[in-house]
């Protein structure tokens, strides 16, 4: 069976553990870089990026991941999973430790603080004709996007919020939340090469 | 300079997103700090989170008086200093700070009874709040009933300021016993277990069927060293707030790396025995059965 890596330094591990299985590939939870061996793919879950950042760089975890990434290995990131991929941080807090790969630049808190956090329907094509429940807690956009990216869905006048670059896979908001495991049998369609 | 959420159609505050928000704040520590330059050296250790204060748990408990909500200035100066999350502490049943403290745009509010409640009989009715709450509790009945107010996570309360985690660990047992219990029970015995617990049925319906709080669960009052954290996630926390632990002793940004380390890797002796070498002393810690009855912040909120 597909085995899929969740990143488990910090954040909402659990859930994605959950829809991994869901999506119908074992979900294997990761906090050392000998645990990057062995795996078809990894998600990078929500949580703080500046702490997984700083989680990633003290335990030898950031060039090991680079070196997967630059490899082509399949990762699909979710909100601070977005910005550890994301080539580029706007307003990066003074140290935030990045694996990037991905050309793309994001905003962290897009939207602001929680108070601003919120819930909308998103129509996400490659999922179907039914709209996606995304759920956005301080959530980033993508700003700025390079060659090779195709983007996924937008809201907010025109604003990316997933993407999508080769193998590599984001989305702004939260899927594992919610029960809808659309996304996530995407990322595995996209590791076992269907999609 | 944030995008406009107007165009679209959207809901803020609802549960999903508030209880959402801690479920990232999971596997992490959230420490007290008292100024922006703590709060740097919080974000810097790796915390996923700070609570703003005037002063830690463990100054309030040495010069008494009545503890209010902090200085909206300094709660500002926080949130200004840092990119995570802040959270702010308001008085038990004191929704007028509560509402103070959603207009400067806090991201999570503590109904804490660190600070002298207002209210001997209620708490904040939290539904009416788009920024979510945290809530402290000493078993599962106190938990649920914090959750059916509206609370969209919970902290084990332990002895906030005591440098102690006895209290911390018996409300984590006890807490993770009362789920436990719920989950034996048949379903005729629900009911009477609600009674009994004093928390709302369908909340205990949930435990009995899910196994679990229906939020987040962190645990609080008295973590004071790595190993503390390491004891706290292994008897079922998700994730870890320090209070007084950090700023108290004498390597503070040492201390605070350290505990984070813990933190993640609980479950692995030898790193929680690595990231302890070398921090500094703790904080000195107070026997809870030194500390007179009436000065107990545990037995707070009801």
């Amino acid at each position: 069976m597909t085995a899929i890596g969740v990143l488990a330094l910090q954040g909402d591990v659990r859930e994605h553990a959950r829809m991994v299985r869901e999506a119908g590939a074992t979900a294997v939870p990761v906090k050392r870089a000998d645990g990057l061996t062995s795996l078809d793919g990894l998600v990078i879950p929500g949580g703080e990026s500046t702490t997984i950042g700083k989680l990633l760089r003290r335990f030898g975890m950031l060039e090991p991941l680079r070196s997967l990434v630059e490899s082509g290995f399949p990762v699909y990131g979710t909100c601070a999973g977005m910005i550890l991929l994301a080539d580029r941080i706007e307003d990066a807090g003074v140290d935030q430790p990045s694996i990037g790969g991905m050309n793309i630049a994001v905003r962290r808190n897009a939207f602001g603080r929680q108070r601003e956090s919120f819930e909308a329907d998103v129509d996400v094509p490659v999922l179907g004709d039914e709209p996606f429940p995304a759920i956005f807690i301080r959530a980033p956009v993508i700003e700025g996007v390079g060659e090779g990216v195709d983007i996924l869905a937008s809201v907010a006048g025109e604003r990316p919020v997933a993407a999508r670059q080769g193998r590599l896979l984001v989305s702004s908001f939260h899927p594992e939340l919610t029960d809808d495991a659309r996304l996530h049998r995407y990322f595995v369609d996209m590791v076992e090469g269907r999609s | 300079m944030y995008l406009s959420t107007e165009e679209i159609p959207m809901e803020t505050g609802t549960f999903r997103v508030k209880s959402g928000h801690a479920e990232m704040l999971k596997g992490g520590v959230i420490m007290d700090v008292v100024t922006a330059e703590q709060a740097k050296i919080a974000e810097e250790a790796g915390a996923v989170a700070v609570m703003a204060l005037e002063r830690v748990p463990s100054d309030i408990r040495a010069q008494g008086g009545v503890a209010r909500m902090s200085d909206p200035a300094l709660i500002v100066e926080i949130m200004d200093a840092v990119t995570i999350p802040v959270m702010a502490k308001a008085r038990i049943g004191h929704f007028a700070e509560a509402q103070v403290l959603q207009a400067l745009g806090v991201d999570y509010i503590d109904e804490s009874e660190v600070l002298t409640p207002a209210d001997d009989k209620y708490h904040i009715y939290k539904w009416d709040f788009t920024v979510p709450f945290v809530c402290g509790a000493r078993d599962l009945g106190e938990a649920l009933r914090r959750i059916g107010e509206g609370a969209a996570m919970v902290r084990t309360k332990g002895e906030a300021g005591s440098g102690n985690i006895v209290e911390a660990v018996r409300h984590m047992r006890a807490v993770v016993d009362g789920i436990k219990r719920v989950q034996t029970l048949s379903k005729e015995q629900l009911m009477a277990e609600a009674k009994e617990l004093g928390a709302p049925y369908e909340l205990v319906l949930y435990v009995h069927e899910n196994g679990k709080l229906p939020v987040v669960n962190f645990c609080a009052g008295g973590v004071a060293t790595p190993a503390d954290a390491s004891l706290m996630m292994q008897l079922g926390a998700d994730g870890i707030f320090v209070g007084s632990g950090i700023f108290k002793s004498d390597n503070p940004a040492g201390r605070a790396k350290a505990i984070v380390e813990a933190t993640t890797h609980y479950e692995d002796p030898a790193m929680v025995a690595e990231v302890s070498k070398g921090i500094g002393e703790a904080m000195r810690g107070l026997e809870i059965s030194q500390i007179p009855e009436r000065e107990l912040l545990a037995t707070r909120g009801w």
